[in-house]
């Protein structure tokens, strides 16, 4: 993988203004996660008893306004996006890991090994597996680990099948041949010759895995069996806002604005880095 | 044909029996049990109880029996609902499940097709922006964030349809529930659709059918649509498993009495049957569908039709 071909994707990525756009809104977003609820006056789990359900910019100090206990809805969504956020990326790189190892060796190995290791990753695509990962934080305990490794376990699935499909063409190449030739051991190969070379289509699904993660946490968050309360999740905040959106609908239109935004940025970057690494896809 | 059938069927068999060992595996190796409650049950009780329902037994054991059950077509009794077996619970909302789930998959497939043509047709114009703009919204924005806008837009704001509930024989209470579910899949057919029909335009095979002097509509009716048609078909599987996961959302939501309640509650209540009970019949669902996938991918790819390749 040569300088040029990244530097070219780069200069394509840049040209491309929704990608740019969603990498400018990701930082935004990352970096109002991080550092947003420290510039806030209130903690989010932190009650006004004054202020209870009151609409933004309504109050001073309440930017985005209050839920129905008086907490603050600007530092709980900021919370809530710092959590999701988090989640997500452990989770896809979870399945990264799981899938780029799986499908680089059952593509690098071949034959009935690659029949069988992908046998399996087919039977497992037939079932149900928002289900599991349903059962799975349900039955081993609600929390933050549970769901991300439950996500994880399930979502490598895709990634196996791209990076096997790769690897299968990559191990007739020259210089995996000139490895074999110089004596490195399977290992070997597939960790310094294999997975380097599947970066591309790793990062561009990556990129696209992330938004996926991000609905799954919000969607389990938001049947109650992701994030509990008091924790803030964007998928219980937009349950809670649900519930009050008669009354209070800023209470949903906050974090699911926030939501949608991230989920955008995304799409859009994952798009754009599709196209800028694999130009022949248009 | 029929062979056909009979050995996708013959391969859903395997499938099958992972979904039943793996949620056997799942939920009895999880921590606590159906008679966990905040009151400790009298040992003699729990024994009793345990004992009724065969918990008391070794997991193979259950296992056996658990699986003897499912071949009569018998899923168990439920451990929370007492008096009630997993059958009836089930039975009883499936028809609900099943109205609004089959109703979303053919909207977005009635409206995703054509859309996506639409947008390959006037590729770059505005049309094909505005689907496109549309088709990602659809894919970014979840169920769970339409449901409640819809609601609100709909049925509190502009009062045209109920927020919630259900009567049987009236159709406008599924509306918005089935708009819901459908809205996701008919951006994801949409955007398929335009992809593969701006491919399959190019083939050879399109421009040799030009050349023999065929009309526009038929080249495209005949020859490029039921080509382009094949990654959709494909797509049925996983947006029949969008549409299940939705479906406990718009359930909730809009309170329908479908079967979507019972597997979250079910598995929050260790009702084990009742989970895996649950479980089966969305894979069941959606191995039927995708042998359905199958069988239309067949009738459209002439190559499989004309038995080269069954």
């Amino acid at each position: 993988m040569t300088g040029g071909l990244w530097r070219d994707a780069l200069r394509r990525l840049a040209a491309d203004r929704a990608a740019i756009t969603g990498l400018v809104v990701l930082g935004l977003l990352t970096m109002a996660a991080l550092a947003g609820p420290l510039l806030v006056d209130w903690r989010q789990d932190q009650i006004d008893w004054e202020h209870m359900a009151v609409p933004p910019f309504a109050v001073e100090g309440h930017w985005l306004g209050t839920d129905r206990l008086g907490r603050d809805l600007l530092v709980r969504t900021l919370h809530g996006l710092r959590v999701s956020l988090a989640i997500a990326l452990a989770a896809t790189l979870v399945a990264l890991v799981i899938g780029v190892a799986w499908g680089a060796l059952a593509g690098y190995l071949r034959g009935r090994t690659d029949a069988l290791m992908m046998r399996f990753v087919d039977v497992l695509y037939a079932l149900p597996l928002v289900f599991f990962v349903i059962i799975l934080t349900v039955v081993f305990g609600r929390g933050p680990v549970t769901l991300l490794v439950a996500i994880g376990a399930f979502g490598w699935l895709t990634m196996a099948r791209i990076v096997r499909g790769q690897a299968l063409s990559l191990r007739e190449r020259e210089f995996v041949e000139a490895a074999i030739v110089g004596g490195a051991g399977t290992a070997r190969i597939v960790v310094r010759h294999i997975v380097p070379n599947l970066l591309g289509p790793v990062i561009v699904y990556a990129t696209l895995t992330v938004p996926q993660v991000i609905l799954v946490e919000s969607f389990l968050s938001f049947l109650g069996i992701g994030i509990q309360e008091p924790l803030a999740s964007l998928g219980n905040l937009i349950a809670d806002g649900a519930r009050e959106m008669e009354t209070a609908p800023w209470m949903l239109a906050v974090p699911a604005g926030c939501l949608v935004l991230l989920v955008f940025a995304f799409n859009f970057l994952g798009d754009g880095l599709r196209d800028a690494l694999d130009p022949r896809d248009r | 044909m029929l062979a056909f059938i009979a050995r996708r069927l013959l391969v859903a068999i395997p499938t099958l029996a992972v979904v039943v060992a793996l949620s056997f595996a799942l939920t009895r190796a999880a921590p606590g049990g159906p008679f966990d409650e905040e009151q400790a049950l009298p040992p003699e009780i729990r024994a009793n109880l345990e004992a009724a329902y065969g918990l008391d037994q070794p997991a193979h054991r259950q296992f056996v029996r658990y699986v003897a059950g499912l071949l009569r077509g018998d899923f168990g009794p439920s451990f929370r609902f007492r008096d009630f077996t997993v059958t009836e619970l089930i039975a009883g909302g499936l028809p609900v499940s099943l109205t609004i789930g089959l109703a979303a998959l053919t909207l977005a497939l009635a409206v995703g097709i054509p859309l996506g043509a639409g947008a390959a047709l006037a590729r770059g114009r505005f049309l094909d922006r505005l689907v496109m703009g549309l088709a990602v919204a659809g894919i970014s924005v979840p169920v769970f964030v339409i449901a409640p806008f819809f609601a609100l837009v709909f049925g509190i704001w502009l009062r045209w349809l109920p927020v919630a509930g259900w009567e049987p024989g009236r159709a406008t209470d599924l509306v918005l529930p089935v708009a819901t579910l459908a809205l996701p899949v008919i951006a994801y057919v949409a955007r398929l659709t335009r992809g593969s029909l701006l491919e399959v335009l190019r083939a050879p095979w399109i421009r040799a059918a030009r050349a023999r002097g065929l009309p526009q509509r038929a080249v495209l009716l005949r020859h490029a649509l039921p080509a382009a048609l094949l990654p959709v078909v494909s797509y049925l599987g996983p947006a029949a498993a969008a549409v299940l996961a939705g479906s406990l959302v718009v359930e909730t939501i809009f309170g329908l009495p479908g079967i979507g309640r019972h597997l979250v509650q079910g598995a929050l209540n260790r009702d084990y049957t009742l989970v895996m009970g649950m479980v089966i019949v969305y894979a069941v669902f959606m191995i039927l569908l995708n042998l359905l996938a199958d069988l239309a991918y067949a009738w459209l790819d002439p190559r499989i039709r004309h038995g080269r390749r069954a």
